[in-house]
């Protein structure tokens, strides 16, 4: 599991989920929420643990719209299980 | 004082410094150029919009600073694609800026309308779809940092009409963007770098292009010879070692020497340094220097392990890490393993006939160049044979002497850029050297170059193919020849004095290269067509595929040299 920090505004999850993409990363789940003043978006990337995680994390952190970057290991993937409606 | 979109923009492009900047103007675009007029910007005509994106190039790659290209929105954007995707590739820095359809008609297929923003999201290192006139003034200085700081790279600005238009009163101007500092190296790095170093007793420098844009060529020259360590460099590196230097071992990987890949299977510490194990500089990464603890400089943290695990990787800006490592670096000496570079290098020299036998070879023919033109020669090249020719026989001898295309490979590249460069370091003559295949792709070009006569000489290296392509089907498709070979071919000093350039053509049987040279010193743009031996390859090659040491260097058939 991976958690962004980003900056809220049109593109950026084209920017996620294009580089997701262009580099034949694996991305199984996503949920995107604002933060407080709107400006900035909390995501939460369920990604398959392979040997490509720590690249995937680095090419996400060159991003200019994207803050922070923080491994998640501890938030088991079932997390989004229980969010289907 | 009241502005609109479009005086904004020329304000904060004026106010980043940029002087000279390419484009074609349209429909979406108009109120900028309408805006140009009568600034003290220079607008470079170019009579396609990707000769504009490699003009714009050219002026980057020779100064190290980013450069302006404009296209109007639809068609003017796409055709900019290619050289902003190249500029990524290599890591030049790039501001393209596009004008979109008003945005009330965005999304309505409107006349000229592509998504741009959609378009450059993937070629880029950021991209803006500016909404506000308010977001034009963050977003043109903060373009300008991007594309300069850490990693260089292009960024692209998407403008609708309506933004240009739009009006506004502006009381002060936000400041230009500006390199950031880089990040630089810990102490402690320095030190375990320091220390791996001085304990190797085979160690090589693997310089990449990351050397040049740091600005670090020359403390890189220093290091080779504290090191006492033969280096290689890459295709974006040739020019940071002197040509002669005795430590010069030369490009490495596909069409390097043999002794070049030979030496770096027995080293022992492989010193990376803004390069990024490319698969054309590696070859089979598994079988790449498999003797060897790798250190990794680069300043993008993401290339570091992104294709060969470092012992010691680091990130940071290369003139400050080797600067700081020459502190404490004491001088070392390899005379044995100095002797072994020597040795395989003398055994695996350069293969090509004599001058004497044929003087239009084209390695025969790069080193004449390298004889004939003066010192501060600017050498920009397009794709194929001739440029692998160029890297293996030109002595370059300064960083940012030679111009190429080498991650995107982009046919087309070489004229416009040799434009760019013109204009961009005046007073030093520069030499497009290209293939009759690739300055086809952008030949309306030498209409700007008639219309700027600037000191720019186009050399076509003539086969009638796609030589690098006639090559490959030769040695690994069965020398089945499929659509590699050009049944009419074009009469290219005649098209250049139809265009308004001086257009010679040498001619093989009599003196070509005093011809050439005879060209060459007179003033003004010129085309000279080469003809070359259409089956002369480029040797020697790595299979694809194959592991760097596996390469052909069979010596053409002798029958062929007749």
């Amino acid at each position: 599991m991976v958690e962004l920090r980003v900056r809220n505004h049109p593109g950026t999850m084209s920017h996620i989920t294009g580089l997701f993409a262009r580099r034949a990363f694996n991305l199984e789940a996503i949920l995107c929420v604002p933060e407080g003043g709107r400006a900035t978006s909390q995501v939460l990337l369920l990604v398959t643990d392979d040997p490509k995680l720590e690249q995937i994390e680095r090419q996400l952190a060159k991003l200019h719209d994207v803050l922070e970057v923080r491994h998640r290991p501890e938030i088991p993937a079932a997390f989004f299980q229980q969010l289907r409606w | 004082m009241q502005h609109t979109g479009a005086t904004i923009l020329r304000t904060l492009l004026e106010r980043q410094g940029i002087h000279t900047l390419a484009g074609i103007p349209g429909g979406a675009i108009l109120p900028f150029y309408d805006a140009l007029h009568g600034s003290s910007i220079r607008h470079i005509l170019t009579r396609h919009e990707q000769g504009a994106g490699f003009v714009a190039q050219g002026m980057a790659r020779t100064t190290g600073r980013a450069a302006v290209c404009l296209a109007t929105s639809g068609p003017g954007a796409t055709n900019l694609l290619t050289a902003i995707a190249d500029a990524r590739l290599d890591s030049v820095p790039l501001v393209a800026i596009t004008a979109q359809v008003p945005q009330a008609l965005i999304g309505t297929d409107a006349f000229q309308e592509v998504d741009t923003y959609g378009l450059t999201l993937p070629i880029t290192k950021h991209n803006f779809l500016v909404r506000s006139i308010d977001e034009l003034l963050e977003t043109v200085p903060l373009a300008f940092r991007l594309a300069e700081s850490g990693r260089p790279g292009p960024v692209a600005i998407d403008i609708p009409k309506d933004v240009l238009t739009a009006r506004v009163d502006i009381t002060s101007w936000p400041e230009p963007g500006r390199r950031e500092p880089p990040r630089v190296c810990t102490e402690a790095e320095v030190e375990a770098l320091a220390s791996l170093l001085a304990q190797a007793q085979r160690p090589m420098l693997y310089l990449g292009g990351g050397v040049i844009a740091s600005g670090a060529a020359e403390l890189a020259r220093e290091l080779a010879h504290r090191l006492d360590a033969p280096s290689v460099m890459t295709l974006m590196a040739l020019g940071t070692l002197a040509a002669d230097d005795p430590l010069n071992m030369g490009m490495l990987g596909m069409h390097g020497g043999k002794g070049t890949n030979l030496l770096m299977r027995e080293a022992d510490v492989i010193f990376a340094i803004g390069a990024r194990f490319d698969d054309r500089a590696t070859g089979k990464v598994a079988e790449f220097c498999p003797q060897a603890t790798i250190a990794h400089l680069d300043i993008d943290r993401a290339e570091l392990g992104k294709i060969r695990a470092a012992t010691l990787p680091l990130v940071g800006d290369a003139a400050d890490a080797i600067a700081r490592l020459l502190q404490r670096l004491p001088a070392q000496a390899h005379e044995g393993w100095r002797g072994r570079a020597a040795e395989l290098r003398e055994a695996h020299p350069l293969r090509h006939p004599a001058r004497s036998e044929e003087p239009l070879h084209p390695v025969n023919l790069c080193r004449f160049l390298g004889e004939t033109l003066p010192d501060d020669a600017i050498v920009t090249t397009d794709v194929g044979q001739h440029q692998m020719w160029v890297a293996q026989a030109f002595p370059f001898n300064r960083p940012r002497a030679l111009l190429t295309s080498g991650g995107l490979g982009t046919m087309g590249f070489g004229l416009p850029a040799a434009i760019g460069a013109a204009l961009a370091a005046p007073g030093r003559p520069v030499v497009c050297v290209s293939g009759d295949g690739s300055i086809l792709m952008n030949i309306q070009e030498l209409a700007t170059l008639a219309e700027l006569d600037l000191p720019v000489a186009v050399l076509v290296c003539n086969n009638a193919h796609l030589g690098l392509v006639r090559q490959q089907q030769e040695l690994f498709y069965g020398q089945r020849y499929s659509a590699s070979r050009f049944q009419s071919s074009p009469d290219f000093a005649a098209i250049a004095r139809g265009f308004g350039l001086r257009g010679i053509t040498l001619d093989p049987d009599g003196d070509p290269l005093g011809q050439l040279a005879e060209a060459l010193a007179k003033p003004g743009p010129c085309l000279i067509d080469i003809p070359i031996r259409e089956t002369a390859n480029v040797l020697p090659m790595v299979p694809p595929g194959a592991a760097n040491h596996l390469s052909l260097t069979e010596p053409e058939p002798a029958a062929a040299h007749a």
